[in-house]
C-alpha cells in the first residue's frame, strides 16, 4: 500500500513528556490525525519527524533533561534538521541565552529570553496576535507567567509581536519558540503551521 | 484586546504543573532546596502539616513577611494557604502576589458553611476534595485546580488512594450513566449538574487534579500518579526526613517515571529515613482534617 500523504505530512512527532502540558499537545496532534509519541529516555526520540517542548516549569524540566541524559541527544536532534517547537518553558529551553536558570538548556536558538518576564500568575493573560505565515486571521494567544523574547539574532527572526512591539515568537530554520500556549486554544493552526515545518525537514532528508 | 485573570490562565497554570511535584517548604533556604530538586512549585507556610497536628491550637494563614522571603527566593511559581471560607486572608495573599490560594482544611476552618466565591479573584485557586461531589461542588465555586485531601501531616498514603479512586470510580461510574440518570446522579452527589454532564462527556474533571494528604516516598507518588493523579504534592514528607535534596530529587524523578519501575527503583535506594509518619487508623475522629469542608 502507498503512503496516502507522501512526504507533505510527518508521521510521527514526540512530545517532551518530562513534565509539563503533555497531554493537551497531544491531543490536538491527535486531533490532526498525527500518531505521537512521549519522550522521556534518549531512545525515544528515534524515528521522530519532529517534537515539541511543552510548557511546564522550565527549572524543573532543565533538571530532568540533565538527570535523564537527554541534553545532547536534544541538541543533536535539533541539530539534525528536524523540526522542533517549543512553547513557553519549551523556548526558554531552546534559547541560547536566558536569564536566572541555574543549568543549560539546549541552547540552539538564537534568542534571547527573559523568564516570567511579565510578573507573577496575577498578570498573566490572553491577547489577539497577528501571526506571520498564519492565514485565517489574529490567534487568540494565552500566556502564562509567560517569558518574553527579547532579542532575535539572525537567522532567528520574530514572526509575531504584541501591540507594545513585545517579541512573543519566533523561528529559525526548523526550530520554532512561542512564549504562549497554542495547545490550551481550540485553535489548531500553530500546530499545523509545526507540521509543515516537520514535513519539509523531513522530506529534506533526515 | 488583553484581558488578566481568565478562566484559561487560571486553569492553565494548573496545566503547566502537571507531572510534577509542590514542596511544601517553610523557609527561604527550603525554598532553594525545593527548586533546585525540580519542584514545580513551593507552599510557602509557617509549619508544615505534621507540625501543624502536632502543635495543635489554631492554624492560619502564615505570616506575609514568610510568604515574601520565599517568593524573593525562587524562580518557581509559589503558593499559599488560607483557611476554608477566609475570602479576606485570600484577598492578603492576592495582594502579596502569590501564584496559586489553597483554600485548605489544613488549616482551621474560618466558615462551616461556606467556602470562598473563588470566580471574584484574579490569582487561582486550589482546593482539596475526597470525592467527584466534593470536587465539582469546588470547581463551581471557582476553584482552577483541585487535590485530594488525603490525611495531611500523616506520611499515610491511604486516604489520599481512598480519595483518588473514589473520584476516578465514580467518573468511569458516571461513563456509563443514560443520559437521563445524570440528575438524579447529580443530586445524589450534591454537584452542578452542568458540571456532571461535563466530567461525563470528557471522562474526566475540568480542572487539574493532583494527589495531597501524605506522601512519603518516591513510590508513593508514583503509585498516586498510577491511580490517574495529573501530579503530587508532598508536605512533611521531604523536609521531615533524613536527607530532604535527596529525597526531593527521588520524588521529581519517580513522578516522572511512574510507569518505570526500573528508575523508581533506582532513586530510591539508599535515601535514609523517610518521616516517621502517624497511622491515619490510629487517630482518633477530631485529628482528621479531611473532614473539613462543605
Amino acid at each position: 500500500m502507498t503512503n496516502p500523504f507522501p512526504a507533505n505530512r510527518p508521521s510521527l512527532v514526540g512530545v517532551l513528556a518530562l513534565q509539563g502540558d503533555v497531554r493537551e499537545h497531544r491531543e490536538v496532534l491527535e486531533r490532526l490525525g498525527i500518531s505521537v509519541r512521549e519522550v522521556r529516555r534518549p531512545r525515544d526520540l528515534e524515528g521522530l519527524d519532529g517534537l515539541i517542548i511543552p510548557g511546564g516549569e522550565s527549572t524543573t524540566i532543565a533538571r530532568l533533561i540533565e538527570s535523564n541524559d537527554l541534553l545532547h541527544p536534544l541538541r543533536a536532534f535539533c541539530a539534525s534538521g528536524r523540526a522542533v517547537w517549543g512553547t513557553c518553558a519549551g523556548a526558554i529551553l531552546l534559547a541560547r541565552q536566558v536569564d536566572r536558570l541555574d543549568r543549560p538548556g539546549i541552547a540552539v536558538m538564537d534568542i534571547a529570553v527573559r523568564r516570567n518576564a511579565f510578573g507573577r500568575q496575577i498578570q498573566s493573560f490572553e491577547a489577539d496576535i497577528e501571526v506571520e505565515g498564519l492565514a485565517g486571521g489574529p490567534f487568540r494567544a494565552v500566556f502564562i507567567r509567560a517569558p518574553k523574547i527579547e532579542a532575535v539574532f539572525p537567522p532567528a527572526r520574530a514572526i509575531a509581536r504584541l501591540d507594545d512591539g513585545t517579541i512573543v515568537a519566533a523561528m529559525q530554520g526548523n526550530l520554532l519558540a512561542t512564549s504562549f500556549h497554542p495547545e490550551l486554544t481550540d485553535d489548531p493552526r500553530f500546530h499545523q503551521l509545526f507540521l509543515a515545518m516537520a514535513a519539509r525537514a523531513s522530506g529534506t532528508g533526515k | 484586546m488583553t484581558e488578566t485573570g481568565t478562566w484559561a490562565v487560571k486553569v492553565g497554570l494548573a496545566q503547566m504543573l502537571k507531572g510534577g511535584v509542590i514542596m511544601d517548604v517553610v523557609t527561604a533556604e527550603q525554598a532553594k532546596i525545593a527548586e533546585e530538586a525540580g519542584a514545580v512549585a513551593v507552599m510557602a507556610l509557617e509549619r508544615v502539616p505534621a507540625d501543624i497536628r502536632r502543635d495543635g491550637g489554631v492554624a492560619r494563614m502564615s505570616d506575609p513577611e514568610k510568604i515574601l522571603e520565599i517568593m524573593e527566593a525562587v524562580t518557581i511559581p509559589v503558593m499559599a494557604k488560607c483557611r476554608i471560607g477566609h475570602f479576606v486572608e485570600a484577598e492578603v495573599l492576592e495582594a502579596l502576589g502569590v501564584d496559586y490560594i489553597d483554600e485548605s482544611e489544613v488549616l482551621t476552618p474560618a466558615d462551616d458553611a461556606h467556602h470562598i466565591d473563588k470566580h471574584r479573584f484574579k490569582v487561582p485557586f486550589v482546593c482539596g476534595a475526597r470525592n467527584l461531589g466534593e470536587a465539582l461542588r469546588r470547581i463551581a465555586e471557582g476553584a482552577a485546580m483541585i487535590r485530594t485531601k488525603g490525611e495531611a501531616g500523616t506520611g499515610d498514603i491511604v486516604e489520599a488512594v481512598r480519595h483518588m479512586r473514589a473520584m476516578m470510580s465514580e467518573i468511569r461510574r458516571l461513563q456509563t450513566m443514560a443520559d437521563d440518570e445524570v440528575y438524579a446522579y447529580a443530586k445524589e452527589i450534591g454537584a452542578p449538574v452542568e458540571l456532571v454532564k461535563r466530567v461525563k462527556a470528557e471522562g474526566r474533571l475540568p480542572v487539574v487534579n493532583f494527589a495531597a494528604g501524605g506522601v512519603a516516598t518516591p513510590a508513593d507518588a508514583a503509585l498516586m500518579m498510577r491511580l490517574g493523579a495529573d501530579g503530587v504534592f508532598v508536605g512533611s514528607g521531604i523536609f521531615k526526613s533524613e536527607n530532604p535534596p535527596k529525597v526531593a530529587r527521588a520524588i521529581v524523578e519517580a513522578t516522572t517515571h511512574y510507569n518505570d519501575p526500573e528508575v523508581i527503583a533506582r532513586v530510591s535506594r539508599g535515601l535514609g529515613k523517610a518521616m516517621q509518619g502517624i497511622s491515619v487508623h490510629s487517630l482518633g475522629e477530631k485529628e482528621l482534617l479531611a473532614v473539613r469542608g462543605w
